[in-house]
């Protein structure tokens, strides 16, 4: 994570940030919990994603305004008071856009309040940056973890079961593999997906240090 | 010599960090507040709406649905609104004509309590359907009561008679091992998901030994 002490300029990696460099979920390595319990399918994932954002982006643009009010010795308690109004907002409002979703992702709506990638921005971000920052780089940060979690949901709803969006994908002779929509099937793609991100790191940099290899030749 | 404690600098009085967190709060409180009031009217056209959907499976010759509060004191009707006070829906016909009670039932099923509505035909003494309100079974497995054919056929009339005397149900409902149901009030269960199968079986058995006497007590009044 970047040094705090030096306010960001507004520029575009505040925003990237979230999505390739600190990416919440496959190099943080945060709010597993929700990843692992609600991609089940790609529609939860996405729901659950978008509720995130929504989350991280209202609090951290409220804890942005209050930076200068809320005392550092309160701080974790008022930041846990205003991810949570939030949270039940989003709560209310995904009752009233669907019962089936609301079942669907359960407790975990209500869980968001815990999720640490929300309070690690509020601490580590949008308490020490200026308001425009603060919802520049939450967005990003909630669109890093709504691809996060879809890339799990699309994987485990496809081979778990033969859907995608609830759009049935191979007919009716397709005998999904049921271990991927149950929990394990979480770990297992959620596995492979760090695999191949860490790969892809790895790759980026050996080919940053041959580069230099290169040129210093 | 005595030491004291290192003082942190500048740190504000008691009273600023409680008058900081009220402030944080009350305008939580209104938020949520306003929250709630915009998403009422939505939320409960909802639940209304899923409701009559489950309703309607389960009486599937039924066009319209009141509330009925039902316990030992008797039937009361309720308004269209208290989805949440009632514990027993009407169906009705397009003439009018009572086809059906739908009941909800509850039994711990494999993962957390299976909640289900129930049809009950008081004419036929049949069990006519069921829908699953709540549960958290195991998908693929304990989630094809819901869907396997079979397992759905045991609905077609599932006898639910009362005895003589009106007090109970003349043979209990109850869940059997796949493949040896042998009498009209026992469930055949799905090989593979026989704790959710036993649960529903369970449920249903729970709530008829306890309603269908009530029912039958107050059927007269159910007419529109």
């Amino acid at each position: 994570m970047k040094d705090p002490r030096i306010p960001d300029p507004l520029s575009w990696s505040v925003f990237t940030q979230g999505i390739w460099r600190d990416n919440p979920v496959f190099v943080m390595l945060l709010g597993l919990c929700p990843l692992l319990a609600v991609t089940n399918t790609a529609m939860n994932a996405l729901a659950m994603g978008l509720a995130t954002t929504f989350v991280l982006v209202c609090s951290g643009t409220l804890v942005s305004l209050l930076q200068r009010v809320i005392p550092k010795q309160v701080r974790i308690a008022a930041y846990i008071i205003i991810i949570a109004t939030f949270v039940t907002i989003v709560d209310y409002a995904i009752q009233a856009i669907s019962l089936d979703l609301h079942k669907a992702l359960g407790a975990f709506i209500q869980l968001i309040v815990v999720n640490c990638v929300i309070l690690g921005r509020a601490e580590a971000y949008a308490s020490k940056n200026p308001v425009v920052n603060a919802i520049v780089n939450a967005f990003g940060m909630g669109v890093g973890f709504t691809l996060a979690l879809l890339s799990l949901g699309i994987v485990r709803e496809i081979i778990g079961s033969g859907s995608l969006f609830g759009i049935d994908l191979f007919g009716a002779q397709f005998q999904p593999w049921a271990v991927f929509v149950l929990p394990p099937g979480g770990f297992f793609v959620l596995a492979f997906w760090l695999f191949v991100f860490s790969l892809m790191r790895k790759r980026k940099e050996t080919r940053a240090k041959q580069e230099e290899v290169a040129r210093a030749a | 010599m005595t030491e004291t404690a290192p003082v942190p600098t500048a740190s504000p009085s008691s009273l600023r960090l409680i008058a900081t967190l009220a402030g944080i709060a009350i305008m939580s409180g209104l938020l949520v507040a306003l929250a709630a009031e915009f998403t009422r009217e939505p939320i409960l056209k909802n639940r209304r709406e899923a409701l009559e959907k489950a309703v309607f499976t389960v009486l599937p010759e039924a066009t319209a649905r009141k509330n009925f509060l039902l316990n030992e004191s008797g039937l009361t009707p309720l308004g269209d609104d208290a989805i949440s006070e009632a514990n027993c829906y009407a169906g009705y016909n397009e003439s009018g004509e009572l086809v059906g009670v739908a009941i909800e039932a509850s039994a711990r099923g494999y993962q957390d309590v299976v909640k289900i509505l129930y049809g009950y035909n008081p004419h036929t003494n049949c069990i006519l359907g069921f829908t699953v309100l709540q549960s958290s079974e195991t998908p693929g497995l304990g989630d094809r009561v819901e869907t396997d054919p079979d397992f759905l056929a045991n609905f077609a009339c599932l006898e639910a008679t009362l005895n003589e005397a009106g007090t109970d149900l003349k043979n209990q409902i109850v869940t059997v091992k796949n493949g040896t149901k042998k009498h009209p009030w026992q469930i055949d269960a799905i090989s593979g998901a026989t704790v959710t199968s036993t649960a529903i079986g369970t449920a249903l058995q729970k709530s008829t030994t306890k309603l269908l006497p009530l029912i039958h007590k107050v059927e007269p009044e159910f007419a529109q």
